[in-house]
């Protein structure tokens, strides 16, 4: 049933927490997240590594979930947009993309968060270009992309990193 | 980001008219919403479908007996093995003819490229995986047809038995042939627009169940939890034995508007009594699911020397694919808005839908009322430009008026903002920016549309909602509308908080459940906010009757001496809260809930001839201004600005209208520019994500939107809707601001490089 390639065991932080796995070898992180770890909130678009759906950060580095495999990433740290809030309380770039409307059917809205986390995270100048240029891998139907672009911008101008 | 904001009167609403944050989104932000794949349940088996891999063959034989040794697999179903196989066929086609089914699986023969042919269940995704190629389908392969002009001409191959038309609209008013004869000015043009896909990030998913009562439970993402009647024919079944949820979606566009995974479920749940999942993949979906219809569209338009409109003759030929959907009915609305936002007293209109063996055409967000904006926006620059008047001139000149009948007949009976909206792109576009180079033209678009809202008058349109206090004083709303992203959901607690005088927070609302939430038909034709909003609102007022009657019954005050307030009933002795208010009602026998249904207005079927008084509800008016660069070398075209206005009557949300229009104007640049899906002789090419290329981020311009309202519409609180007008004009502006640059006018979608560069050597401005 694992295509001949045995299951793997995979021990991920996963916001903070360590989750162990077995999962067959080809499973990829996407996958492993939401069938081992229960992570739904990560989100798999197209599983061939184009919409950014799937995006999470791996030591702290944005990688699309679909296109990595979870025993790739065995031993590191992963967040997903689930561990920005403070209970109930939004982190300040989720406030932002709150307050400007920008998670419309908020499929998207998992990864984009977790790229847009990176870039706030860097240090970079963060003017609209840049934040269109940092987002250009994650794919939004609904919002037309201004709304996410006016929010990471608002959350960087008051020194968001999250 | 600036937003123009002009209204006839001041806002007199709390909370309704009020930019408020959506309830759905702080969830959703929190990564804590469950979509419709998030739902898993212990014991579950999966189901996969065997499509077909070429576009037109008859099939000789099937078998399934290597699958079935596949360990896990639990079942594979062909055709015979569907109750009822046939779907019935639910759209407008010619007369006398009666129109083919659609087959849940195909049986003997199959029409276009990834038509289901078996479907596999098992107990992991894996054991599909190793099935699938061992289902062993043996086709014939029979011609193919894949143009829809050709498939018109005698001789072909046919698709269907008894000919390729699926169906056609006329429209003939006045005299068109004398208006033409004598007009100083006749102007000709040809347009045609591609296939396209809606891809929403979410895929076709859904999850099945059978609960105590016998019911098959579908929980899927789908803009319509109606089709549970349709999926109780499938399988044999009352309709009180199926039922379907729609939790908040992640995206639909009119491609979860026809049944997806559904059926499918649903008989998988039922041949082996466990929990069932289905998700399409991304090629799947691309390859398979219903499109957008291409068109193409051959207009001749005359006009009296000052660019007066005297008449229209247009020939429009769409492509249907291989079965019916609401192809028959997308033709309607692409013949009813083919002469755009103007009045025109003599206009021919003929229109055909064909059948071919490539990917069916279905709904798709402005649902026919966005194909010929390329044409008719067109058209009008071309007259006013042989008229030797300034286009924005002439498009006010010949704006719609209240009182003008289109020109299939109904008069127009709201307010038509159209030259408000253009005046308002037109200030905010802004000052042209520099060209980056030498080689680089600049140019400025400008593009109008008119796009119906609501079903059409025959359908008997409804929606129903249900609106109630708990003791502690919250409330409740109950409507069964499908929340595709677009913030149905919110818009209607939005409702209830404004006329209950209560917080948002304190309103909440059940949703999308065929049996346990008041019916409120598609979340489609931009009815949910009018229809289901409409409901909402007149429960919510009998409520609000039946608290302040309850407050009479005990304190002896005359209602008229109550009213509701913040936090209860205004008395003269004071305000009672609401939790005693409802105590009150419940002490003197009144009830504290109202369901209440919204009938839209009603009318006749159409005939072939369209000539009626009354075929939708009411039109959203709208205008686009945009700036592009076009590279003269590339033939690249890149939007720099962005600016669209449409008249909203009244905006319930600005934050949301606001984020409907940016998000169809993205959608509509994708078409303009880039999308498309592509067919070699029925067998569609376009299979994976990576070649359907949508915009990015870094693609989009700056988007600015004006809201107008003219406090006319028809929806609650005199709103219109604003679901799909937006992504109408956004083709034609484009092209508009193409010919600015160059000095040519692309006709063709998508405006490739080719198309592009053609253009510049046309205009010889390079
Ligand atoms: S699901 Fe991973 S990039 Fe689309
Ligand atoms: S909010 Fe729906 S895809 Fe981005």
């Amino acid at each position: 049933m694992t295509g001949g390639m045995g299951t793997a065991e995979t021990t991920i932080t996963l916001n903070g927490a360590k989750v162990t796995g077995q999962a067959p070898a080809d499973t990829t992180l996407v996958r492993w997240l939401r069938e081992q770890a229960h992570a739904y909130e990560v989100k798999e678009g197209c599983n061939e590594g184009t919409c950014g759906t799937c995006t999470v950060l791996v030591d702290g580095r944005a990688a699309t979930g679909c296109t990595t495999l979870a025993v790739q990433v065995d031993g590191a740290t992963v967040e997903t947009s689930a561990s920005l809030a403070d209970g109930e309380e939004l982190s300040p770039l989720q406030a932002k993309i709150w307050e400007n409307g920008a998670a419309q059917c908020g499929f998207c809205t998992q990864g984009m968060l977790m790229s847009a986390v990176e870039l706030l995270r860097s240090g970079v100048e963060v003017t609209p270009a840049v934040v269109r240029e940092h987002l250009h891998g994650n794919l939004c139907r609904c919002t037309g992309y201004q709304a996410i672009v006016d929010a990471v911008v608002d959350a960087a101008a008051e020194g968001a990193t999250r | 980001m600036t937003e123009t904001l002009s209204s006839r009167t001041a806002s007199t609403t709390r909370v309704v008219n009020q930019a408020v944050p959506r309830r759905d989104s702080h969830e959703k932000l929190r990564g804590r919403t469950r979509y419709a794949g998030d739902v898993d349940i212990a014991g579950q088996l999966h189901a996969r479908l065997v499509r077909s891999p070429v576009p037109s063959a008859r099939i000789v034989a099937r078998d399934a007996s290597a699958a079935l040794q596949v360990p896990g697999v639990v079942a594979v179903l062909f055709g015979e093995d569907v109750p009822n196989n046939e779907i019935p066929t639910n759209t407008a086609g010619i007369k006398g003819r009666p129109l083919p089914p659609s087959w849940v699986l195909a049986v003997e023969r199959v029409r276009y490229h990834g038509e289901p042919v078996a479907l596999i269940v098992a107990e992991s995704p894996r054991a599909l995986a190793a099935a699938e190629a061992l289902v062993e389908v043996e086709y014939d392969v029979l011609p193919v047809v894949s143009d829809p002009e050709r498939a018109l001409e005698p001789g072909s191959p046919e698709v269907h038995e008894g000919g390729n038309l699926l169906s056609q609209w006329r429209i003939d008013r006045g005299d068109v042939d004398r208006a033409f004869a004598e007009a100083p000015i006749v102007v000709e043009g040809s347009y045609e627009a591609q296939v396209v896909d809606h891809a929403y990030l979410e895929l076709e998913t859904g999850i099945g169940w059978l609960d105590d009562e016998g019911v098959i439970n579908i929980k899927a993402s789908t803009q319509e939890i109606e089709h549970y009647r349709r999926i109780a024919h499938i399988v044999g079944l009352p309709d009180s034995k199926v039922r379907v949820q729609a939790p908040y979606l992640g995206g639909g566009f009119g491609g979860k508007e026809d049944m997806t995974v559904e059926p499918y479920i649903a008989l998988a749940v039922q041949r082996t009594g466990r929990p069932v999942k289905m998700v399409w993949s991304r090629q799947e979906s691309l390859t398979a699911r219903a499109k957008r219809h291409p068109v193409r569209m051959r207009y001749r338009t005359a006009a009296a020397a000052d660019g007066t409109l005297l008449a229209h003759d247009i020939e429009i030929v769409s492509d249907a694919g291989a079965y019916p959907l609401l192809s028959g009915f997308v033709l309607l609305y692409i013949t009813l808005n083919a002469a755009g936002p103007y009045r025109c007293d003599n206009v021919r209109v003929h229109s055909r839908a064909a059948y071919t063996n490539n990917t069916p055409g279905s709904a798709f967000r402005g649902f026919g009322g966005m194909q010929p904006v390329l044409a008719y926006e067109a058209q009008i620059d071309r007259v006013a430009d042989a008229a030797g008047r300034d286009r924005v001139e002439v498009r006010k000149a010949n704006a719609f008026v209240v009182g003008d009948r289109i020109p299939a007949g109904q008069r127009i009976e709201t307010a038509v903002w159209l030259p408000q909206c253009i005046d308002a792109v037109l200030e905010a576009i802004g000052p042209r920016p520099e060209p980056s180079s030498p080689e680089h033209r600049v140019g400025l678009g400008l593009a109008c549309n008119v796009q119906p809202y609501g079903r059409v008058a025959w359908m008997n349109d409804s929606a129903s909602a249900w609106v109630g206090c708990e003791r502690d004083g919250g409330v409740v709303v109950r409507c069964g509308v499908p929340d595709v992203g677009g913030g149905q959901v919110s818009s209607l607690a939005q409702i209830a908080a404004e006329v209950l005088h209560v917080p948002m927070d304190s309103v909440t609302v059940h949703f999308g459940d065929s049996a346990r939430t008041p019916l409120a038909g598609r979340t489609t034709a931009t009815r949910q906010l009018y229809m289901s909003g409409n409901a909402v609102l007149s429960a919510a007022e009998e409520l609000r009757g039946q608290l302040l009657e309850g407050v009479a019954q005990v304190t002896g005050q005359p209602v008229s001496e109550l009213t509701l307030t913040e936090g209860g009933v205004l008395t003269p002795g004071g305000v009672v809260p609401l939790a005693e208010v409802v105590a009150m009602c419940l002490a003197s026998g009144v009830a504290i809930n109202a369901m209440r249904t919204y009938f839209a207005p009603t009318g006749e079927p159409v005939t072939e001839l369209v000539d009626s008084e009354r075929i939708v509800p009411d039109f959203t008016f709208g205008a686009h201004a945009a700036y592009v660069e076009v590279d003269t070398r590339t033939g690249q075209v890149r939007p720099l600005r962005y600016v669209a206005a449409h008249d909203v009557g009244r905006a319930i949300n600005p934050l949301s209208v606001r984020g409907q229009i940016q998000g169809a104007v993205v959608q509509g640049i994708g078409y303009a520019l880039t999308e498309r899906i592509v067919y070699d002789e029925g067998v569609n090419l376009t299979g994976a994500f990576y070649q359907y290329a949508i915009p990015t981020a870094a693609d989009c311009p700056e988007i600015e939107v004006a809201i107008l309202e003219s406090g006319e519409g028809v929806g609650p609180f005199h709103a219109r809707g604003i679901g799909e007008p937006p992504i109408g004009p956004c083709a034609a502006t484009l092209a508009s601001a193409v010919e600015d640059a160059v000095g040519a006018r692309p006709a063709t979608l998508p405006m490739l490089a080719e198309t592009v560069l053609a253009c510049v050597d046309q205009g010889g401005r390079a």
